[in-house]
């Protein structure tokens, strides 16, 4: 029964990405990954690791995904992009990249038919978790930290809505952050 | 509630089509937006072939590197919608090939 369930969420995860990368709308697009994405949620949960499930819907769909969103709102993309979009669809610009990523596919899925057999199964709790998290993985939580630092910064400076030619040595009132 | 005993090599399965999928959108979508998206489901999938491993195995470890992923996909995609807002500032355009040049 549960397997069942396995391989209808992998179709669901599967046939909602393929929809979100060839959409020419960007916010239809969006939906679809989340879509996507709760999906993989439930793959998780049924995997046996319910913290790693919860933790894709909060951060993933939740918070990346609203980033998104607002990205999406803010540019306010028109009709004529959409149609720039819809022109470059033609197959001879998809087929060279899909078949040549086929190949690795098949070969991808050739190796892993020779694994043992080996099953998913054990349930693995938050508390399991957190005790790994802070035990051996500690350092790994701090450069974890950092890089969140260091991608605050990159995101506040590369944001920031900067004069094209002239310095800028006026009011700090034009250095806004928008993530 | 128990896992369900699902054999380790279909998920794995899944995670590859699933980064495969997100492989061939990088290569031919030409939009910055969609190039950050098929950058997430990438990571994303290679989080699903880490919590699958940690599951077979019993160990914890898998989700704690999906955690790590986790903070990778956020930090790269605050610092890619903000360079999404300036290439759409100086260009007027999401399109890739109009950021051929650093200095634009």
């Amino acid at each position: 029964m549960e397997l069942v369930l396995f391989y209808i969420s992998s179709a669901v995860a599967l046939f909602a990405t393929i929809f979100a990368l060839t959409r020419t709308n960007a916010a239809h697009a969006l939906i679809y990954l989340i879509v996507s994405l709760l999906a993989v949620a439930v793959i998780f949960f049924l995997l046996g690791a319910p913290f790693a499930a919860a933790l894709e819907i909060v951060i993933y769909a939740g918070a990346i995904m609203v980033l998104f969103v607002f990205v999406i709102m803010m540019l306010n993309l028109g009709e004529e992009g959409e149609e720039r979009e819809r022109q470059r669809m033609h197959p001879a610009v998809w087929i060279g990249p899909s078949l040549l990523s086929a190949i690795l596919l098949i070969e991808m899925i050739l190796m892993l038919s020779q694994l043992d057999d080996r099953h998913t199964g054990a349930l693995i709790t938050a508390k399991q978790v957190g005790l790994t998290l802070f035990g051996p993985y500690v350092l790994a939580v701090e450069i974890a930290s950092m890089l969140l630092l260091a991608g605050l910064v990159g995101a506040y400076h590369v944001g920031r809505r900067f004069r094209l030619s002239e310095p800028d040595n006026s009011s700090p009132s034009s250095t806004e952050g928008d993530s | 509630m128990e896992g369900v005993v699902i054999p380790l090599n279909h998920v794995l399965i899944v995670a590859a089509l699933l980064f495969i999928t997100g492989l061939a959108g990088l290569m031919f979508r030409r939009n910055v937006i969609f190039i950050l998206m098929a950058l997430e489901v990438m990571l994303n999938s290679a989080g699903l072939a880490f919590v699958a491993a940690g599951t077979a195995w019993a160990e914890a470890d898998g989700q704690v590197i999906f955690m790590l992923i986790l903070a990778v996909a956020a930090a790269e995609v605050s610092v890619g919608l903000g360079l999404v807002l300036q290439i759409q500032r100086r260009f007027k355009t999401l399109d890739m090939d109009a950021a051929r040049r650093l200095q634009g």
